[in-house]
């Protein structure tokens, strides 16, 4: 046997162990309930009627849309207040630019968990602490690893292009919206996909902010459907797991349609130190 | 610079400076101030000295939050680097197929960790879980992952060590870009395949490796969601089964949200911070003389 050949062996090996729970997780979702626990890969009977049961217990289709407005909101935020925010730093010269840039450099390793409480009490004070809002509006202020990652983009763009813009008279916005922006597309793309993806799977802020059933996102929504249908006693885990796929397929699909875009931002993730 | 540019750079990056001072520095500030006092939300806060401080050096729930958060850490974060690293090189060797797999293994990181640990709960099953079911085929009785309080904590390590396909993703970046010229002259001298990990390799992607340390250690003492999922929330489990998932996070979590103790959870807040400062000054101390900075992105 090659080594290359070897190599693809254990690869192959390795890869049928990381599909195997999505495959375990579609079957079960499709299995009769005293069949769930079975670890066989094709369900005995197909039970497709188990969407249809957990679509009727629960707003799954509110969920579903209150995870696509909330999730465009967050991306949508992050990426325009991010590349406005990165094109600043990258284009002009300013005092104190190095140290501000500091700044957004240490705030990447701060710890979020730090500012959930004051964060909270004051989303409290003005009124917003039981609605959506938090989930995306912090996101409208440029958030720190997007603006690195834009700046490199920034970085990127010949200066001559620029220079020439400002001959024929365009001002800083008008060079940031005609030129870098169009030029800085991929980079956005990145941005959007990524924080898409962090607010379409995030759980510990919903569980802070979202009171009623009707606000929740999928990721709240399947922990209550995980309460009430699994370890709430009822042990009707088939409808966890038809509400965990429906919770699953959106993001499977975001990344094939954008595995390019995930990928380079999980590359370009690496600060200098 | 002129004066029209620094303008220009400033209102460019004004937002950022506002969110900064409303989302970081002033909730960083009100939570050092909210740490010194008794506040529940209903009655104004109320100026309590060191209490929370010295009430955290007395609680044992607090402890053992920290001790299974560290626990956790030191177990999830070594595994994750060294099986990622493991699976990269794997991928740098793979040839044609590599996008193939790269694609697979990647694939679980974009699961939502809530769904990832609804179906772990079930695959990790005592009685009748997958897991167990393929240690059985080696002849291996499984242990009760979701039950037994020892092996809680193992169990949620298993369960992340499906998502390091991100990981892996970027050493196999970092492992591109060793020059392939130093294998060679590494060839030549007669080292190896373990000298020419040990001298070429190792050292060409320290940077990278060093980077993940670090944001990784930082992102586990954190560590939340799943745990929650499994564990807490509302269902009724029993006192020994919890705290042994009962991870800091969900400890602050609770004390704030649940018991709307909000000054002592922001107590517990600043001792995160500082521990989690601590530690990565550590690693930075420690990491001076191994790392080699030639390999930047």
């Amino acid at each position: 046997m090659t080594r290359r050949a070897a190599v693809v062996l254990a690869l192959a090996g390795v890869g049928v162990l990381f599909a195997y729970p999505f495959l375990w997780l579609l079957s079960a979702s499709l299995k009769d309930r005293s069949q769930v626990f079975d670890n066989a890969l094709l369900p005995e009977v197909f039970r497709p009627e188990n969407y249809a049961e957990v679509w009727r217990a629960v707003p799954l289709l509110a969920w579903v849309g209150n995870s696509v407005a909330v999730g465009v909101a967050a991306a949508l935020a992050a990426t325009v207040s991010s590349a406005v925010v990165a094109f600043g730093f990258a284009r002009f010269r300013f005092r104190g630019r190095t140290v501000l840039f500091g700044i957004v450099v240490a705030t990447m390793m701060l710890p979020a968990a730090v500012t959930m409480v004051p964060v909270y009490l004051e989303w409290h004070a003005v009124g917003l602490a039981t609605t959506q809002v938090p989930l995306w509006a912090g996101n409208l202020f440029g958030s720190a690893f997007y603006v690195f990652l834009l700046r490199q983009f920034f970085l990127g763009l010949p200066a001559e292009v620029f220079d020439a813009a400002r001959v024929d008279g365009a001002g800083p916005w008008r060079q940031f919206r005609s030129i870098a922006l169009p030029l800085a597309r991929p980079g956005l793309v990145v941005v959007f996909v990524f924080e898409f993806k962090a607010a379409w799977t995030d759980l510990i802020r919903p569980l802070i902010y979202l009171r009623e059933p009707e606000l929740y996102t999928l990721p709240r929504g399947l922990k209550a459907v995980l309460d009430r249908f699994g370890q709430g006693g009822e042990a009707q885990w088939e409808l966890v797991m038809a509400a965990s796929v429906v919770a699953t397929v959106p993001m499977i699909l975001l990344f094939l349609v954008a595995q390019k875009h995930f990928v380079r931002g999980v590359v370009t993730q690496r600060v200098e130190e | 610079m002129s004066t029209r540019e620094a303008r220009a750079g400033w209102l460019f990056v004004l937002p950022w400076v506002i969110g900064f001072l409303l989302l970081t520095a002033g909730p960083m500030l009100y939570s050092l101030f909210l740490s010194f006092t008794h506040y529940d939300l209903l009655k104004p806060a109320r100026f309590t000295g060191l209490t929370n401080y010295r009430e955290i050096l007395r609680d044992g729930r607090a402890a053992t939050a920290l001790w299974n958060t560290v626990f956790f850490t030191l177990l999830h974060v070594p595994l994750q680097i060294v099986l990622a690293l493991g699976l990269a090189s794997l991928l740098r060797r793979a040839g044609r197929s590599a996008g193939f797999f790269r694609t697979v293994l990647f694939l679980p990181t974009m699961t939502p960790p809530v769904a990832l640990a609804a179906l772990f709960l079930l695959l990790l099953n005592g009685q009748n879980g997958a897991v167990n079911a393929m240690l059985g085929w080696f002849g291996f009785t499984g242990p009760q992952w979701t039950t037994d309080p020892a092996w809680i904590k193992p169990g949620l390590v298993l369960m992340s060590l499906w998502t390091i396909g991100s990981t892996a993703v970027l050493y196999l970046a970092a492992l591109t870009r060793v020059p392939g010229e130093r294998y060679e002259a590494a060839r030549l001298d007669g080292a190896s395949a373990f000298r020419q990990f040990w001298h070429v390799t190792l050292p060409g992607i320290s940077g990278t490796v060093y980077f993940t340390l670090i944001v990784n250690t930082i992102a586990s003492l954190q560590v939340f969601t799943e745990a929650y999922t499994m564990f807490f929330g509302a269902r009724p489990s029993s006192p020994a089964e919890g705290d042994a998932a009962l991870f800091y996070v969900i400890y602050l979590f609770q004390e704030a949200f649940g018991s709307l103790r909000m000054g002592y959870a922001s107590a517990l807040a600043w001792v995160l911070f500082l521990v989690i400062a601590a530690i990565t000054a550590l690693q930075v101390r420690l990491s001076r003389d191994y790392v080699h900075y030639e390999d930047r992105a």
